[in-house]
């Protein structure tokens, strides 16, 4: 079933019974996934496992936002990786700098974040589709390179080093590896249960609709510059939201949290895991991080080995791995009804 | 920032010949490469993000030829060959199987590309800088033109550039092939209704870009050092001017990527550490300003 097909059918039920629902239920799993996520340093004790859960979150969080631009509008963002560096080295420098108390910090920078790509988005969302593309890899570029032209600032090529202070703040002591851990499975369910709200409101299906006649949305009187520019500021701040993760696990910002890398892995983890479900960029993610973790282990070549998996699921699938599981099961379902 | 040493360049002969020679060879081994990047969308609608490994593989094939041949003339024909036939492959057995799928299927593609090509390179010839050495032929006294130091070299990559420029410029406006490429660009159902074999069209543009690229990655293997992952920053710059130039257009590529090699051998003086950055703020400018480029036609 497509997304078409399925916002078809939800509009068959009464639709604000079904929304409200929907949004019930979405909360309900959310608060499994955290209590389930949460309770796991109980049962092990293995850092590597929470480490990884937690470069999860970061990259979770960056992909899922770049799915709302890709998946949802129809904007091929190659420079998206920009907002999960941009969040990092904010985030690390008013740290650094000013000091403030964690939340403080973490509230200024999506201030800052929404700043930068509101400028950004405004010189960006009116290009055509791979115009578009190329401008956003160009804001990257340029913004990477600030970052390494301002060392006296940034650190440039070295990274901010020195450690992020880490105060702290209600109780809750980051630089304890679980305290660490637990918020940021806390801040990868939030962000999560938001961007899942926003693709399932009105406005989400305004975004759809652009994507799929963006000429005939600005007919029914949608302000469609208006709607992707809004969309790419909020995908921005959820992407910032996983570069801060990023800094707090690594305690520091690197020039490769803005490098263009980031942003090509962005979009191959939405192949991998799909980008017509919402927790397809989710389950790309945990692919794209178990492969790598397992690859480096074995060959120094890694690349030729990442490349021939991305071109099976390229040529040979043609589709994200959820996308395909989705599809089989329409499918299944579909032919069940029949008999 | 240094303003005080761009102005005092811009007021001496010497320092403005040297720097205008240096931004004319950054800006004709772009322009080879970005070329043949704007070939291959002008005709096959499809962005190659692994160009910028074509202009790899070209040098290290250069730099391999001259090693056991000794002889700079083969050294360039292996470069630009064994790209050509490279592209030619690529076209035909990953990229044809693309078309008219996603933009981001196609990026895809060549992304996996960009991997594994880098890798191939490093276990070929290894992970460490490479130098091919300026061949025997060129290492005379250098030329002065009103003062300012001229390498030979120079004026040979320059011509070399050039030339393909107006080859390829009346190539595909005069003769019978590139009116058939561009009538292919244009309704490409039409052509193949006519008799004419479109995928091997494709085939022989993609050949062609690449060769093109590889070309490039040739003439600047004597004065560049050669690495794994060489050709990204160089795909990076060839998108730059593709985009300022206008996607598709050859005169645009030509204008594109000599303002890119001034602004780069000018921009190194005034604003030594963000002569990128300066790259990227041109782009942006002129993209806000006319978002097909100076020449690019305005797009359906």
């Amino acid at each position: 079933m497509t997304e078409l097909e399925a916002g078809r059918a939800q509009a068959l039920v009464p639709v604000r019974s079904g929304a409200v629902l929907q949004r019930y239920r979405d909360v309900l799993i959310a608060l499994i996934a955290f209590a389930v996520l949460a309770s796991l340093p109980l049962f092990t004790g293995s850092k590597a496992l929470l480490d990884f859960v937690i470069r999860c979150s970061a990259y979770g969080l960056f992909a899922t936002s770049l799915n709302l631009l890709v998946g949802y509008t129809g904007l091929t963002s190659f420079g998206h990786g920009m907002f999960f560096g941009l969040g990092a080295y904010s985030f690390g420098l008013i740290m650094q700098k000013l000091g403030l108390p964690i939340p403080a910090a973490f509230v200024a920078t999506l201030a800052i974040t929404a700043v930068f790509a509101a400028i950004i988005g405004a010189i960006c969302v009116r290009l055509k589709e791979i115009y578009f593309a190329f401008v956003t890899l160009a804001f990257q570029m340029l913004i990477h390179s600030t970052i390494l032209s301002w060392a006296s600032f940034t650190g440039g090529d070295q990274g901010l080093r020195g450690g992020i202070p880490r105060p702290v703040f209600l109780g809750i002591d980051l630089s304890n590896h679980v305290h660490l851990y637990v918020t940021s499975c806390a801040l990868l369910i939030v962000g999560l249960l938001a961007m899942r709200q926003i693709a399932q409101s009105p406005f989400g299906y305004t975004l759809r609709m652009i994507r799929d006649n963006a000429a005939r949305a600005s007919f029914l009187g949608i302000d469609v510059w208006r709607a992707k520019l809004t969309v790419f500021v909020l995908a921005a701040l959820f992407a910032s939201m996983g570069g801060m993760v990023m800094a707090l696990f690594v305690s520091g910002a690197y020039p490769e949290f803005a490098y263009w890398t980031i942003s090509g892995e962005g979009i191959f983890i939405n192949m991998l895991g799909g980008v017509s479900t919402f927790l397809g960029p989710m389950v790309g993610t945990v692919l794209l991080l178990l492969l790598n973790d397992t690859v480096t282990r074995f060959t120094e070549y890694h690349g030729i080995v990442l490349g021939v998996v991305i071109l099976f699921f390229a040529l040979g699938l043609r589709k994200g791995l959820l996308d395909f599981v989705a599809e089989w099961y329409a499918h299944r379902r579909e032919t069940g009804e029949e008999r | 920032m240094d303003i005080d040493a761009l102005a005092g360049c811009l007021s001496s002969s010497a320092c403005l010949v040297t720097q205008t020679t240096s931004g004319l060879i950054i800006g004709m081994l772009l322009f080879l490469v970005a070329v043949g990047l704007t070939l291959i969308f002008g005709v096959l609608k499809v962005v190659n993000f692994s160009h910028g490994a074509f202009y790899m593989f070209g040098a290290y094939f250069a730099m391999t030829a001259y090693q056991l041949t000794g002889s700079f003339a083969l050294a360039m024909l292996a470069g630009a060959a064994g790209t050509a036939i490279l592209g030619l492959i690529f076209e035909r057995v990953f990229m044809s199987r693309v078309y008219g799928a996603d933009v981001l299927m196609q990026v895809l593609v060549c992304y996996a590309f960009v991997l594994i090509f880098d890798d191939v390179v490093r276990m070929i010839w290894g992970p460490e800088f490479k130098a091919m050495g300026m061949p025997a032929a060129f290492q005379v006294m250098p030329l002065f033109i009103a003062g300012g130091v001229v390498p030979p070299y120079y004026l040979l990559l320059i011509g070399v550039a050039l030339l393909a420029a107006i080859v390829l410029g009346i190539g595909l406006s005069r003769s019978r092939i590139g009116k058939v490429i561009r009538a292919a660009a244009h309704n490409p159902g039409m052509v193949s209704a006519l008799g004419i074999n479109t995928g091997m069209i494709y085939g022989g543009v993609f050949a062609l870009g690449g060769m093109l690229a590889g070309l490039a990655g040739a003439l600047a293997a004597p004065v560049r050092s050669l690495t794994p992952g060489m050709g990204f920053s160089v795909l990076i710059e060839s998108f730059i001017v593709t985009v300022i130039g206008g996607m598709g257009s050859i005169l645009g590529a030509l204008i594109g990527a000599l303002l890119l090699g001034l602004i780069r051998s000018f921009g190194s003086l005034g604003f030594p550490l963000f002569t990128e950055g300066l790259m990227y703020l041109f782009m942006v400018f002129v993209l806000v300003s006319k978002p097909t480029g100076l020449f690019g036609k305005e797009a359906a």
